[in-house]
């Protein structure tokens, strides 16, 4: 994958005193100060992305944070004040009229959160007007509009006024417009903030199908973090104008920058986000089921503290795990293999399965969970309390401690009762 | 203190201009005379029944379609204006002011015409140009603010009596709520939408007349209903000055104190603002 869309130092400032407000900033003068000092609003400040072919790319911050000024600055709906946006070679801020025109009418369409769209005409002529803009015979882009408009589910509606439908059809309508000219890239500024909560969802799953099949590069903006999350390839995180994060939504999860992408954090469903992979112990200590001796096994466990560990046959394929009481039984009843002390057919995970679903299998057996490859071999191990830690966004040793504190209340409580 | 002499430097531009500028104010008078005594022409050669039937299918018509062409409501409406139409303008005919009231129509739409033609254009550059809608504004409210008498006195000035000093002081007085409406009607259509428009890469023209002009058309419209009403309102005081129609008749009633005169005219002019201002309000098709 190569870069699609650079940015690269752009900044967009608003306002009469721009010259002064640039020297300012390159002072390092935050938004406020800027503001207070030159009356000019620092909408986007030295911002650097790249942009994958192909992929999409979310970015997200509070409202009046730039985001979709930096958008804009794309297709040059807003002009930046300085720094360069390119398209693989073209470099859009130096683009005239024409050269734009054809940028905007060819290569970036845009979805736009209250739609934007012409109310006087049908679904078709409204999906059909890039191309009418473009300049296509009326048979063509009508044939085109009507085979767009049946890709996001609205067959039947072509000749409806856009009026007439509700908001989720609307931006399906928004959507089929922007696909029609068939451009490489797609500007979304928040495209399903304006739509119900379960209308949302849908169409961003349908956006995902779509993504599937058009593989378009897409900017998304989005001032939801479960949305970004759940969209995005990658995600940028703006405040205040600046970029103050850029990576996967995983990055951005468990290593966040800094407060503020902290607080955005705080609330999510981490366990939906968050994957077996990062959670487990890479590379864990194992037994080798035709070599290991139960003393081994106890020799291990010591070094490394633990309770369990799995067992690989001699292609690392995964087989079970072994317990530390068992091992020692077996030790004194003078056992040399550990053979018949081994949990086997046990669940496995996949790196890629999200935490929230890891926990039911921890339900099923005390034992730890282990991560394996499509061909079975073993990845890491997972630990029970390193979910809990990770979907309450806590550290592991506090995750220790609040269970063994509640084991304290309960046993207590347990002991109260029985008093009384 | 001395009077302010504002009057008299007016006076004398006025005389300046209409010395140095006769071959044009000729080739307005000309082309004005040529547009109203066309139009008065059209009207009168046909037959008057058969015009008030063509009169009432259009009333019919624009009627019925905007509330609906095929729809009861639409029924209604269209029937019970194309009646009107039918009755109020066998009434003219019987009052013996169909000549007038035909030259009264064709003033009024000559001069809404020349007015449109103008203002609309005019509105719409208002509405793309801020420094132009900054300079315009307070002129056309000065205008509207004017008692309608100021503008015969110039228009007789330069175009000394009958017609074409009317049709001068009509457009003028009428103009306004046409450049007013269009420019407001376009900056008023919403900017997300012509941001979208932007953003497929339409060049400003056909932001202009694909979306612009099509999304302020109700509000355009409504200046259109306004621009023809205040003509109508001014062709009737531009008698005074000579312009031919029901307006003399009523001057007449005044001048001789004859009551019957007089509200018989103003009936008429009352039955032509119905008609006008139904079907221009019509115009606009319903949401
Ligand atoms: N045309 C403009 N003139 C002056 N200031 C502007 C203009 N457009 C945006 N701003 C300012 O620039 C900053 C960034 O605005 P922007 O609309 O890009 O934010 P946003 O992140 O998209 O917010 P939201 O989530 O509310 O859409 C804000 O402080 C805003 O007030
Ligand atoms: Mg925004």
């Amino acid at each position: 994958m190569s870069d699609k869309i650079q940015i690269k130092d752009l900044d967009v400032i608003f306002g009469r005193r721009v010259k002064e407000a640039k020297k300012l900033v390159d002072q390092g003068l935050s938004k406020e100060e800027v503001l207070g000092k030159t009356g000019c609003t620092v909408a986007v400040n030295n911002a650097n992305i790249n942009i994958q072919e192909g992929e999409i790319f979310v970015v997200m911050g509070l409202s009046g944070s730039g985001k979709s000024t930096l958008l804009r600055c794309l297709n040059r709906l807003i002009e930046p004040t300085r720094g360069t946006v390119t398209l693989e070679d073209i470099d859009i801020t130096k683009a005239d009229s024409a050269k734009l025109r054809k940028l905007r009418r060819e290569d970036m369409s845009m979805v736009f959160q209250h739609f934007g769209l012409l109310p006087h005409r049908t679904v078709a002529s409204n999906v059909a007007f890039g191309l009418e803009i473009n300049g296509y015979p009326e048979k063509e882009r009508l044939e085109k509009a009507y085979k767009v408009i049946d890709t996001v589910g609205l067959k039947g509606y072509e000749e409806m006024m856009t009026g007439e439908l509700s908001g989720g059809m609307q931006q399906r309508v928004g959507l089929a417009r922007a696909l029609a000219n068939d451009p490489e890239i797609m500007l979304m500024d928040e495209a399903f903030s304006a739509l119900d909560p379960l209308i949302r969802t849908n169409m961003q799953d349908e956006l995902l199908t779509l993504q599937e099949k058009v593989k378009k590069t897409i900017l998304f903006i989005t001032h939801d973090l479960d949305e970004a999350l759940k969209l995005g390839d990658r995600i940028a995180i703006m405040k205040d104008g600046m970029i103050v994060q850029t990576g996967s939504p995983e990055d951005i999860l468990t290593k966040p920058a800094d407060d503020y992408v902290r607080s955005f954090v705080e609330n999510v469903d981490r366990g939906k986000i968050v994957t077996a992979g990062t959670v487990m112990f890479n590379n864990p200590e194992r037994l080798r089921l035709k070599t290991a001796g139960p003393a081994t096994a106890i020799r291990k466990m010591r070094a490394v503290g633990v309770t369990s560990l799995p067992v690989v046959d001699e292609n690392n394929n995964f087989i079970g795990f072994v317990k530390d009481e068992d091992m020692v039984k077996l030790q004194n009843e003078g056992e040399k293999s550990i053979e018949g002390k081994v949990y086997k057919e046990l669940n496995t995970v996949n790196e890629n399965v999200a935490i929230a679903d890891l926990l039911p299998l921890f339900l099923d057996s005390a034992l730890n969970l282990a991560v394996v490859d499509d061909d079975n071999k073993l990845k890491g191990v997972v630990v029970h309390s390193s979910v809990i830690a990770e979907m309450l966004g806590k550290e592991q040793e506090e995750v220790k401690q609040i269970r063994e504190d509640g084991l304290d209340n309960v046993n207590n409580e347990e002991g109260g009762n029985d008093n009384g | 203190m001395d009077k302010i002499e504002i009057g008299n430097s007016v006076e004398q531009a006025i005389n300046y201009i209409s010395t140095e500028a006769s071959g044009f104010l000729d080739a307005i008078t000309n082309g004005i005379d040529f547009l109203v005594i066309g139009f008065q022409d059209i009207l009168l050669a046909v037959n008057p029944f058969v015009l008030i039937g063509l009169l009432a299918i259009l009333t019919y018509f624009l009627m019925a379609r905007h509330h609906g062409l095929f729809t009861k409501a639409g029924f209604k409406a269209g029937f019970g204006m194309a009646i009107f139409i039918v009755l109020g303008f066998l009434l003219l005919y019987g009052m013996q002011f169909w000549t007038e009231a035909m030259q009264t129509l064709a003033l009024v739409i000559s001069s809404a015409l020349i007015a449109l033609v103008i203002g609309i254009p005019l509105g719409i550059w208002a509405s793309r140009n801020d420094t132009l809608e900054s300079i315009v504004r307070p002129i056309l409210d000065f205008m509207q603010t004017m008692p309608a008498f100021v503008y015969l006195i110039p228009a007789i000035l330069f175009f000394s009596v009958g017609n074409v000093p009317g049709v001068v002081a009509t457009v003028v007085f009428s103009l306004p709520p046409a450049v007013r409406l269009t420019n407001l009607g376009i900056r008023g259509v919403a900017p997300d939408v012509v941001e979208a428009s932007k953003s497929f890469g339409a060049t400003p023209r056909q932001l202009l007349f694909k979306v612009q002009i099509p999304l302020a058309m109700p509000t355009i419209l409504a200046g259109v209903n306004q621009v023809i009403m205040l003509a109508l309102s001014m062709v009737v005081i531009a008698s005074m000055v000579g312009a031919a129609g029901l307006g003399q008749a009523v001057y007449k009633g005044i001048l001789k104190a004859d009551v019957g005169l007089g509200f018989e005219a103003g009936l008429g002019i009352v039955i032509l603002a119905i008609f006008l201002d139904r079907v221009t309000q019509a115009l606009a098709p319903k949401k």
